[in-house]
């Protein structure tokens, strides 16, 4: 069968009867053109719309960079808070209005450098959200310095020398730290991404999203479109998702990503613990949440 | 050697003179050009021998430093804002154990809102830390004083912590005088700790202190801080005769010997202070001013020698002290403790707002006629202000008043439906 021709009207015209532009706001995202950024802000409208989650339904806390301009760019609640603290403050939104959707977004610096604290609790807790951390190995607000998942000998012009620390491996640590729902997608696949956010999101429980992206302006050598894209694979059709094993396995493979969800399970709540808690001692848990 | 260059980078290279041994840092702005260039210079072989750990977060940046100071390393980093608030528990530490890192802090607004640009509330907020605070009012003098507080923290062994202003110095390309190191040899010693982690003399640093001792132990860092104003006039007398200029110092007076009105600050808006002065005395105003170079210890005697004579004191300062209204406006007024002078605190330039020489002589004149408030807001946009203050009366649920005075302003494009 011939590919048929996309006419630009008719695309158009698709997008606006869709409901997604809802989620956007008025705010030109502030990304280098070409970041791979884009595809996710265009992301996770679709898949709240295809979930049919209200943007008033949804809070989308970000922490510090380029990532976590995030909120502005999105017509949901936004929560632009400090370095690091994404994940505290998206379990307080969640715990306070258990109603709510809570997207967390960040980078990889802000995620696994200054926050990694954070990471490893919010897992084991199974709060009830989603942590799209957008990695592209960089820092690219304060100008292009190496972060926790630079490659070893990556050179930058702010950092002209060979990175000398190993690379974190932020998907086989969120695996061994507890999270429900672990899945990794690639900027340069945006429909592939839409889904796997949509996955993630109407996960129940602590979800993982890994997205692979290059930084165009500080990152000529490493992380490319060219490259990625060469790199990146989907998922052995076999695997099965609810064998931690061969997710750790996966995960393990750094040289070659594979795209998709690594794994999936699914165990109480933080909040479904906090209400055992209470029930427990004889109590009841009331209508101490408040519905959006 | 004259030459033209960023402050950061005349600010690198006279650490690098100082042959510190260990650096380490996180990126921040407006501070990151300082590291960035000193770990060029660490890894191109330029800076030997000397580690540059690029660490995970500056409360790492600082825990790093304690330890490679305990181990006898001459250390240094630099931050900013945020992140100098992120590490203050370690910052307390480096004090209370009295180990000498030399710390820059190109200052910068501190948030909620977010604001990159520079004012005093980062450093300031660390006026009881127990760090030595010492305030550059150009690049020359960031660069010299960089040089003296490796000196003098380690004699006193107390850390030091040089502040300058971010973008304004740190950003800014100016001429520099970069000394030798020849000189830098001549007027800093090599690194005697007096403390350190030896296997051949074992101490354990870090010894937990209950109420027998701990009043005393703080009482010596508080008496170790007031060895600090006796020893840096000598250092600065010291620097002026091996570099050949006045660097450093307690605090100097401008034109202030017969002045009615004296104007008081730290840090570069000295310039500005400076040079609308000059138009107000060549217009026969009475009219001086007071820098203060040393915020920690803050120098009480000195300031209250060159402000007695005054009729009335302006503290135009780049900090609030929410509540109350001025940081050093309130340090000044204690050294001026039962003198019959007026001191207006006067809050200016937060988040970067400009502090114009226009603005200054408006302000100056008003002053000198008494007619300013005892706390008052430079250059305050008061039509914003009640805007929003309507609104909360109006209203119960008025969500964030940064966002809402954005859109007042037409700055934000996103409009809730």
């Amino acid at each position: 069968m011939t590919p048929q021709p996309i006419y630009l009207e008719e695309k158009l015209k698709e997008v606006q009867e869709s409901g997604r532009l809802a989620y956007r706001s008025k705010s030109m995202p502030t990304w280098c053109p070409g970041c791979g950024y884009f595809s996710i802000v265009d992301g996770l409208p679709g898949a709240l719309n295809d979930l049919g989650i209200a943007p008033k339904d949804a809070v989308v806390v970000s922490g510090i960079g380029c990532s976590s301009r995030f909120p502005f760019f999105v017509n949901t609640y936004g929560f632009h808070t400090l370095h690091g603290r994404v994940l505290p403050v998206a379990t307080g939104i969640k715990t306070a209005n258990d109603a709510l959707t809570v997207i967390a977004v960040g980078g990889d610096g802000d995620g696994f450098a200054i926050g990694g604290g954070h990471v490893p609790h919010a897992a084991r807790r199974n709060v009830d959200l989603t942590y799209l951390l957008f990695d592209n190995g960089i820092y690219g607000l304060t100008k292009g310095q190496t972060s926790p998942t630079s490659s070893v000998g990556f050179k930058t012009p702010t950092s002209p020398y060979e990175n000398p620390d190993q690379p974190l491996n932020p998907l086989l640590m969120v695996l061994t730290y507890g999270a429900t729902w672990v899945g990794q997608a690639y900027a340069g696949r945006p429909q592939q991404l839409e889904t796997m956010i949509k996955q993630a999101i109407a996960h129940r429980g602590f979800s993982y999203l890994h997205i692979l992206s290059p930084c165009v302006t500080f990152d000529k050598t490493d992380r490319t479109y060219v490259r990625l894209g060469d790199l990146v694979r989907d998922l052995p059709a076999n695997h099965d998702k609810g064998d931690l094993g061969a997710a750790l396995h996966l995960a393990m493979d750094t040289a070659t990503p594979a795209l998709g969800v690594f794994y999936e399970t699914q165990r109480p709540t933080l909040a479904d613990a906090l209400d055992g808690l209470v029930e427990k001692a004889g109590g009841s848990v009331g209508q101490k949440r408040r519905t959006a | 050697m004259l030459k033209q260059t960023e402050g950061s980078r005349a600010v690198a290279e006279a650490v690098a003179l100082c042959r510190p041994e260990v650096i380490c840092a996180y990126p921040i702005s407006p501070q990151t050009h300082i590291v960035e260039a000193l770990g060029e210079m660490v890894k191109d072989g330029s800076l030997a021998p000397c580690e540059f750990i690029n660490v995970e977060s500056e409360f790492a940046a600082m825990s790093v430093a304690i330890g490679s100071s305990c181990a006898g390393a001459r250390t240094y980093t630099a931050t900013a804002s945020q992140g100098l608030l992120y590490m203050v528990e370690a910052v307390y530490n480096a004090s209370g154990l009295g180990l000498p890192i030399v710390m820059t802090v190109a200052n910068r607004a501190i948030g909620a809102p977010i604001n990159i640009w520079n004012d005093h509330s980062d450093a300031l907020s660390q006026r009881d830390s127990g760090w030595l605070q010492l305030f550059a009012e150009t690049n020359q003098e960031a660069l010299d004083l960089h040089i003296q507080a490796f000196r003098l923290g380690e004699e006193l062994s107390l850390p030091v912590m040089v502040c300058m202003d971010g973008f304004i110095l740190t950003h800014a390309y100016e001429r520099v005088d970069m000394p030798t190191q020849a000189q830098v040899d001549a007027y800093l010693p090599p690194f005697e700790p007096r403390q350190v982690l030896d296997p051949a003399e074992p101490v354990s640093i870090g010894a937990m202190v209950g109420p027998e001792a701990f009043m005393e132990v703080r009482y010596l860092a508080h008496a170790k801080q007031m060895e600090a104003l006796k020893l840096i006039p000598g250092y600065a007398n010291e620097f002026r005769e091996i570099f050949g200029r006045d660097s450093g110092g307690l605090c100097h007076t401008y034109r202030a010997d017969d002045a009615e009105t004296i104007v008081v600050a730290m840090g570069s808006v000295l310039g500005t202070i400076k040079d609308t002065v000059d138009q107000m005395r060549d217009a026969g105003h009475k009219i001086g001013v007071l820098g203060i170079t040393l915020f920690r210890p803050f120098p009480i005697q000195q300031v209250r020698d060159a402000l007695h004579n005054a009729k009335r004191v302006v503290v135009l300062e780049k900090s609030l002290a929410v509540g109350l209204g001025g940081i050093l406006a309130t340090n000044v007024r204690m050294a001026l403790s039962a003198l019959p002078i007026d001191v207006y605190t006067v809050v200016a330039g937060l988040g970067g707002r400009p502090i114009t020489r226009r603005s200054l002589h408006a302000l100056f004149r008003k002053a000198e006629q008494d007619e300013i408030d005892a706390v008052s807001f430079l250059d305050l946009n008061r039509d914003a202000v009640d805007k929003q203050l309507a609104r909360e009366r109006a209203h119960r649920r008025t969500g964030p008043a940064a966002e809402a005075m954005l859109r007042d302003l037409g700055v934000v494009a996103a409009k809730l439906a």
